[in-house]
């Protein structure tokens, strides 16, 4: 068995059947490549000129790449919750879709190290965060802890699937280690969003982070937005994939939907329970919510640039969350893929801009100075989006092509034997 | 699908467009090999500093043209500093910010670019006197019978940009704000490269030459103390003070995070912070919080003290008072 097992040949495959699809699928790379570009040609300028060329001043110091830092890792931690169902409950509707989940997690982490690199100020200087290289302040700053989880949650998230489908290609058996991994993911991804919460958390400057509810409720958020991401890639593979059409059932759908639905739920009751806590004590914590929430005035001006999209998120999420909970138009796959989108636009508002902004207004001596992103700084940052749905997509074609027998090496065995030798292996364990 | 391309690649084109505005002169990376393998200052032995401060003045000379003198003076034994500004002497009229600025080499923002700001070190803020009003409402239906008290500040919003000239108006305090010099400073615990820390005498320093530009330690400061180098920083030539601290007033690069060393340079070598030197009412004061006989402590001993944010856990090295 194992002596066949070329890595070579797999990784050649893997490569080739990536870049080769229909029209479509090459005009979506070249799409997102071209984002690339335009945000690669944009980072020179703020590699040259400095971080002048964004919307942050010493006021608000994060803006826009850390609010995309901050939502992807909660798209990337929600992996966690197909993993749970398939591999602690045995839900095996879930089997087909594991993949798909797990390198979900691959290109929202990308993302999130696309972002944080754009936001250093020195990246030739990063190794002075490793050890021996430099001089890494571990345990106790929080950016440390959450560089340590972040590459691990990245390295587990790239082994496990690759090594299924690595498996699955040479039609062999995985082997009874990769369980541990597995499992070591599920704590693993928990990990991932609270130690980013808790870089928020634990900042005594800035009361409207300064809260215990941080960690929850990112973890509320994140099962709803990674799911929710999911659901649509999942509609679009099964649209364009005749084998997995049958494959990824209804009933998986239907139920990564009702855990959105619940994400959804928990989220807006804690948002309820911070905006009571704090408004109802108006307590030093309330005067960010205010701006957020109503904006504030201060000698006759009015600024509230952030109402709108607190309201938009608000309201957004709110409308999804009961489209999720209402079998009707759960079930409803015109209206469950919009659904999807509402509440995923709503918490990427939610976790981004409306967590990380209002932080910093009014800054901590009182000086209200709002922000607004640059348009350079929306490329650079969009071009971090484009790089991981690139890599993502590149990695479900991987999944697809080798699942559905496109490519493999069939084990010795001929083509239909190997298609429904396949069959076999996604509805057993 | 193609709307949105053609969409995109103009606003691409708009962007490039804004930003071939800016002056393309400056070399696009400037990172020496020496630069590169520098250890952290602490991790430095005396040979290695003495490398370091060579090459530092030899770069500053190549780029501005001026002969720098780099010290890396060690903190003085039994002391620990401490600052105590008295608020209700303060009339606001900034003269310890431009002091500051001038002693410390702060960034002047740009000649030819408006949006690049200035950095400054020290920031005044105005906020009114809080009143109790016979008339105002508290809640629903109390209203108080007192007369005009004054009744303490309130940091919450304030104002930055109030115009210096018309110093002192009646009804408003002038706070200013610079690093406290927290005893237990979260600036210090979040940094993840430990490019921050706190010196024996207490001051909170950063290696500009070993911060990653995280902006972390800025978000974990209470008191707004800590400034980033947003572009490349101006001084002009003829302004530059050339007696230098490693730790403090030398010259900093594009990407990193400065604040106050309580002028490291100065009060190392037994001398005033050029803040405590301009004031025109005497209303900063500074000296050894070790030293029983220093004014310092018979501030602290005498006068009504507060802090800022004494909440905040930080227990800062900068106090405020009122005779
Ligand atoms: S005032 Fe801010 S910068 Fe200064 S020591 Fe305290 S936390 Fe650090
Ligand atoms: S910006 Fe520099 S000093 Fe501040 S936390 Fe990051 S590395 Fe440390």
């Amino acid at each position: 068995m194992g002596e066949n097992e070329s890595f070579l040949k797999f990784l050649f495959d893997a490569i080739f059947v990536a870049f080769s699809g229909g029209r479509r699928y090459k005009a979506w790379l070249t799409a997102l490549l071209i984002i690339i570009i335009f945000g690669l040609i944009s980072y020179s300028y703020q590699f040259r000129e400095g971080l002048i060329i964004t919307g942050m001043r010493d006021q608000v110091s994060w803006g826009l790449y850390i609010s995309n830092f901050t939502f992807f890792v909660g798209v990337a931690a929600s992996a966690v919750m197909i993993v749970i169902p398939l591999y602690i409950y045995n839900f095996k509707l879930f089997k087909p879709i594991i993949t798909f989940g797990e390198y979900l997690a691959v290109g929202a982490l990308l993302i999130v190290i696309a972002n944080v690199l754009a936001d250093i100020g020195r990246v030739d200087r990063l190794h002075h965060m490793l050890p021996i290289l430099g001089t890494p302040n571990f345990p106790q700053s929080l950016l440390m802890w959450d560089m340590v989880v972040l590459t691990g949650y990245l390295l587990l998230n790239l082994l496990i699937p690759s090594y299924s489908l690595f498996k699955t290609y040479h039609n062999t058996k995985p082997k009874r280690w990769i369980k541990a991994f597995i499992y070591l993911s599920i704590p693993w991804a928990i990990s991932i969003h609270t130690v980013t919460a808790f870089i928020y958390g634990g900042l005594v400057a800035r009361p409207f982070w300064n809260t215990a509810l941080m960690a929850p409720r990112f973890l509320s958020s994140a099962f709803a937005s990674g799911p929710a991401f999911l659901i649509i890639a999942l509609l679009i593979i099964r649209k364009n994939n005749e084998i997995l059409r049958e494959e990824i059932s209804d009933r998986a759908i239907n139920i990564l939907a009702q855990i959105v639905a619940i994400g959804g739920v928990v989220s807006l009751f804690f948002l309820g329970t911070e905006v009571y806590t704090i408004g109802y004590s108006q307590s030093a914590h309330w005067i960010n919510l205010k701006y957020l929430m109503f904006g504030l005035e201060h000698n006759g001006v009015y600024y509230g640039r952030l109402v709108p999209f607190f309201w938009a998120s608000f309201i957004l999420t709110l409308v999804a969350t009961i489209l999720l909970i209402n079998p009707g138009t759960r079930k409803n796959y015109r209206i469950l893929p919009v659904a999807c989108f509402l509440i995923f636009t709503g918490l990427w508002i939610e976790k981004g801009l409306g967590l990380v902004i209002p932080g910093f207004i009014p800054s901590p001596v009182g000086e209200i100075h709002e922000y607004m992103p640059t348009l350079m700084e929306v490329m650079i940052s969009a071009a971090g989006w484009a790089f991981g749905f690139f890599v993502y997509t590149l990695l479900v074609r991987v999944s697809i092509a080798i699942e559905t027998g496109e490519i493999g090496s069939y084990g010795g065995m001929s083509r239909l034997d190997y298609l429904r030798s396949l069959k076999e292996r996604r509805s057993s364990e | 699908m193609k709307e949105t391309r053609r969409d995109l690649i103009k606003k691409a084109a708009g962007a490039v467009g804004m930003a071939s505005v800016i002056p393309v002169s400056k070399p696009v990376i400037s990172l020496t090999l020496e630069e590169f393998l520098q250890k952290h200052f602490k991790e430095m032995t005396e040979e290695d500093k003495r490398e370091v401060i060579e090459r530092l003045e030899r770069e500053y000379k190549e780029k501005y043209g001026i002969d720098a003198n780099i010290k890396t003076t060690p903190p003085i034994k039994g002391v620990v500093w401490g600052y105590a500004l008295n608020i209700q002497k303060c009339i606001g009229c900034r003269r310890c910010v431009y002091a500051c600025v001038r002693e410390n080499n702060q960034s002047r923002g740009s000649p030819d670019d408006p949006s690049i700001p200035a950095i400054q070190w020290i920031r005044v803020v105005r906020v009114e006197k809080e009143k109790i009003h016979p008339e105002s409402e508290t809640g629903r239906d109390f209203r108080t019978k007192f007369g005009e008290v004054h009744a303490g500040v309130n940091i919450e919003i304030t104002d930055s940009y109030y115009d210096p000239d018309k110093v002192p108006e009646k009804d408003y305090y002038y706070i200013p704000i610079q690093c406290q010099q927290c005893e237990r400073p979260p600036c210090v615990k979040a940094c993840p490269t430990k490019a921050t820390w706190k010196e024996p005498d207490g001051i909170i320093v950063v290696d500009y030459n070993w911060c990653i530009g995280c902006r972390f330690c800025m978000a974990a400061c209470p008191y707004w103390a800590r400034h980033f180098n947003w572009a490349e920083p101006y001084i002009p030539k003829e302004e530059i003070n050339t007696n230098m601290h490693y730790l403090g007033n030398r010259l900093r690069m594009k990407g990193v995070v400065e604040k106050c060393t309580f002028c490291i340079q100065r009060t190392r070598e037994g001398k005033y912070p050029a803040c405590v030197e301009i004031c025109p009412v005497g209303a900063r004061k500074f000296g050894n919080l070790l030293d029983p006989e220093s004014e310092i402590r018979k501030i602290l001993e005498e006068k009504r003290v507060f802090r800022l944010k004494e909440e905040a856990g930080t227990n800062p090295k900068f106090f405020y008072f009122m005779d």
